[in-house]
């Protein structure tokens, strides 16, 4: 029975890559030279052929693929809950012992790939079988598949008992071996297709995907697309693209290493990480607007500008610095631009009308130093003015304090005293009773510490959740 | 030119020409008028692959160096140990997605039933619970102020709810909807501000709207297929985001013009996530063909492949740890592999999950990340 292939959907389409590549692994168990030794195995009295051990299973996988024997029991246990290799001992429980258990091999004609879905017809003669085989021989969901298939499919019901004993009668003339073996592959099979509600299901696989659309339009753009490529493609020296490649390939070595010190997971953190400890100290040392940063916190300032500003204690270092050098207009304006940026569409207009009063107009309070080319379109461009209006503008300043402010600041004494007052907290020693835990503090809720400052008519928005005491613990 | 290609059948005019110092420059002028009886789909598609196997030429011609390569002299890393440190039960079934709040310790969780849940992880008390009105909510993000959520899926649209702590407000009854699509949502984000939203959809394009009005700002055309995640750039601009689909194809959008700047083809089948690299130079994506792999944007290409033989399933999420050294990918073989982003090795293999892992994030602050499965938990690891 072949199952056509215009049935299967999207997801289905994702599984048949996973199966292809289960078969391949199955395969090469089963090569005469690389493969699995096969054996007789006895199961009580009879001896079944070309059969394996669990644990003969568990040694290929580990040696073919260098893994360990957790990996190995795992991966070996999904190939038999995809039902291409199966228990003799204990049938009905799919799953992998790396013992002596003898284990078979699925005999491709009932792939999990192969025979999608699986037919009704099929099934109820298959329950009709064991029901006629021995009674009772049914388990519970069982029993009510074939009760709901009897109504269903009513009317073949003659056809599903009639051929239910002809392939009783026909399997009794076979040896025992080998009947032993058709109905444990038979058996197998269904437990793959039609598994008891609630345990794992092969076919469980989420929505539907991939819904090609419109070929012509995703075409037309892809062609545009690959011509821009092209015309890009540097045609002059080959050597500066590779000099380009390798330094964007360095470029992830220098950053890695530079945050090495500041990834938690990769070196702890101080004094203890409160996933591991139960301890939330290191949250308070370094909530937003704390007294006293710690030294990593205050370091991370100077990797770039924009680890500076996304801090909201660095950002407010920086503004003061700024005030100092009479420069602080430059640092409000570029977060008023962020603010109309990221903000509601429905204030757009009057946030334009803001910045201008307060940073472009002539003679205004914090008059922004931008060069005149770059005024002249801003000063067009507020005419109609949209969220993006002030791009220029910003980026403009941005690069200024970038260049210039930023790099004073970190030489200047401000943040050396920033430095230099740092904390740098003591590692938590383990407990002396460490099965003794902790107990798991709560925190406020931001959303309820943000009611409370709603409530003095304070806005929300842009950037983290700025609190006026820090969160308390 | 500008302007999106939505319905309209549009045929390009492009003329190359050389300019004075020899580069090839490209002039497109739009017309719209009858299509020719000779440009048929299938001249259309023979162009295109032409041109692309003329790039690949072009690009396969300059000498590229692999990451694994330069990074043989870094030091490698010592034993690794994670284990679960917070186990989230509460979901009655798969877990879909999640996301981190901005307070390090609080989650959003969706799952096939519709349910959406916010936890503080820290105490794994259950915070606050909505029940949307369509089944698979695939989609769910934490607000920058921690004041509000997002959630979506079969429902074709992305609403917002405001987190009430009055016990005895239905959240539901402040529920906003902000974002729709024409199929399923798969996933959310905001930018920088509670008030705009990223989405991706089953309908093949991403779209950025403005929370307060529900406005469309604008609409990114150019998948194939199922758009099936998205992540916002932590540049200094701030005005890119990656998208991938089912088309196998990685692209990186402008947010302000709609424009496709970059796009990337090298998966085998459907990319299930995309993440970007701590530094915004360059991201990461998970796929159904059991591998992830790094792009840098600035070479534009892929500078590494993470794959093992023995890894058969896709993955289904990835995220980076802080500095970046680390990628944490969940596959639909329940496991989650840690893989060394510069030497191209595997770490470490976690055990823990009982069914495919769907949803991975790396905490605020580096110091543990959640996956999200679809045996019902979430699991916080450290």
């Amino acid at each position: 029975m072949t199952i056509s292939t215009l049935t299967r959907g999207g997801a289905q389409r994702e599984q048949q890559h996973c199966l292809r590549k289960m078969e391949r692994v199955i395969i090469a168990m089963q090569d005469p030279d690389i493969g699995l030794k096969m054996r007789n195995q006895r199961l009580l009295i009879t001896v079944i052929p070309h059969a394996m051990t669990g644990n003969d299973i568990m040694e290929w996988l580990i040696q073919k693929y260098n893994i360990t024997d957790e990996e190995a029991g795992h991966l070996g246990g999904l190939l038999v809950q995809y039902g291409y290799i199966y228990p003799l001992k204990e049938p009905r429980s799919l799953i992998l012992r790396s013992d002596d258990s003898p284990y078979r091999f699925q005999t491709p004609y009932f792939w999990t790939s192969s025979r999608w879905p699986a037919s009704e017809l099929d099934y109820a003669i298959y329950l009709a079988k064991k029901n006629i085989r021995k009674q009772g021989e049914l388990v519970d969901y069982e029993k009510q598949n074939y009760n709901l298939l009897h109504k269903r499919i009513n009317h073949t019901w003659d056809f599903v008992v009639m051929q239910a004993r002809e392939q009783i009668r026909a399997s009794k003339q076979r040896r025992k071996a080998d009947r032993i073996v058709l109905e444990c592959q038979e058996q197998a099979y269904w437990l793959v297709n039609k598994p008891c509600p609630g345990a794992f299901d092969v076919f469980d696989l989420g929505p539907e995907r991939c819904n090609v659309l419109n070929s012509r339009v995703i075409l037309n753009s892809s062609l545009l697309f690959f011509l821009l490529r092209i015309s890009s493609v540097p045609n002059n020296s080959l050597s500066s693209h590779f000099l380009l490649s390798l330094s964007c390939v360095c470029s992830f070595m220098k950053f890695c290493d530079q945050y090495h010190q500041h990834d938690p997971i990769m070196s702890g953190c101080l004094p203890s990480n409160p996933w591991i400890s139960d301890d939330t100290t290191h949250w308070t040392i370094n909530t937003d607007l704390v007294g006293t940063p710690t030294r990593l916190r205050v370091e991370r300032w100077s990797f770039s500008f924009m680890e500076l500003l996304n801090d909201c204690l660095g950002r407010r270092e920086f503004m003061t610095y700024l005030e100092k050098e009479f420069s602080g207009e430059n640092l409000c304006f570029w977060e008023a631009c962020e603010d109309l940026r990221h903000g509601e569409s429905s204030k757009i207009i009057l946030k334009v009308e803001e910045v201008y009063k307060t940073f472009l107009s002539p003679g205004a309070a914090r008059w922004v130093n931008i060069d005149s080319k770059t005024m002249e379109r801003t000063l067009e461009g507020i005419k109609q003015p949209h969220r993006f209006v002030m791009d220029d503008a910003q980026m403009h300043i941005y690069f200024l304090m970038k260049k210039d402010s930023y790099p004073r600041y970190l030489k200047s004494d401000l943040y050396k005293n920033m430095l230099s007052k740092a904390i740098v907290p003591q590692e938590t020693k383990k407990s002396v009773f460490p099965f003794m835990r902790r107990q798991r503090h709560s925190s406020p809720s931001p959303a309820m510490v943000s009611q409370a400052t709603e409530d003095n008519g304070k806005a929300k928005g842009a950037g983290p959740a700025a609190t006026n005491s820090g969160t308390l613990s | 030119f500008s302007g999106s290609f939505g319905e309209v059948y549009q045929t390009f005019h492009l003329s190359i020409y050389m300019s004075s110092n020899n580069k090839f420059s490209i002039s497109p002028e739009m017309a719209t008028q009858e299509v020719q009886p000779n440009e048929t789909l299938s001249n259309l598609k023979a162009e295109s692959d032409t041109l692309k196997t003329k790039l690949e030429d072009e690009r396969a011609k300059l000498h590229d160096v692999e990451l694994h390569q330069v990074a043989e002299k870094v030091d490698g890393l010592g034993q690794f140990i994670m284990k679960t440190r917070r186990t989230l039960k509460g979901h009655g079934n798969k877990v879909l997605c999640m996301d981190w709040c901005k307070d390090k310790r609080r989650i959003v969780s969706s799952s096939q039933d519709g349910k959406v849940i916010v936890w503080d992880a820290f105490t794994t008390n259950k915070e606050h619970a909505v029940t949307m009105p369509c089944t698979w909510v695939m989609a769910c993000a934490y607000a920058p102020s921690g004041c509000a959520v997002a959630c979506g899926g079969l429902d074709n649209k992305c609403s917002v709810y405001p987190l009430s702590l009055d016990k005895n407000e239905n959240l539901a009854a402040k529920k906003k909807s902000v974002a729709m699509h024409t199929n399923y949502l798969s996933a959310c984000s905001f930018t920088n501000s509670d008030m705009q939203i990223l989405t991706s959809s089953g309908d093949g394009t991403c779209a950025l709207w403005d929370v307060e009005s529900g406005q469309l700002l604008q609409s990114f055309h150019g998948h194939a297929a199922d758009v099936l995640c998205l992540d916002l750039a932590p540049s200094e601009t701030g005005n890119t985001f990656i998208s991938g689909g089912c088309d196998k194809k990685a692209n990186v959008w402008d947010m302000r013009s709609g424009q496709c700047i970059q796009s990337f083809e090298t998966h085998e089948s459907d990319i299930n996530s995309v993440r970007y690299y701590p530094s915004g130079d360059a991201f990461a994506s998970g796929s159904d063909d059991a591998t992830c792999r790094l792009y840098d944007l600035r070479a534009d290409r892929e500078v590494a492949i993470y794959s093992k033989e023995s890894i058969i399933f896709g993955a289904s999420s990835v995220d980076f740890s802080l500095s970046g050294r680390l990628l944490f990918g969940g596959y639909n073989d329940y496991t989650i592999n840690v893989w060394d982003v510069l030497k191209g090795t595997r770490v470490s293999i976690l055990f823990g999950h009982e069914n495919r892992v769907s949803a991975l994030r790396v905490s605020p602050d580096g110091t543990a990340f959640c996956s999200g499965s679809w045996d019902h938990t979430l699991r916080v690891w450290a």
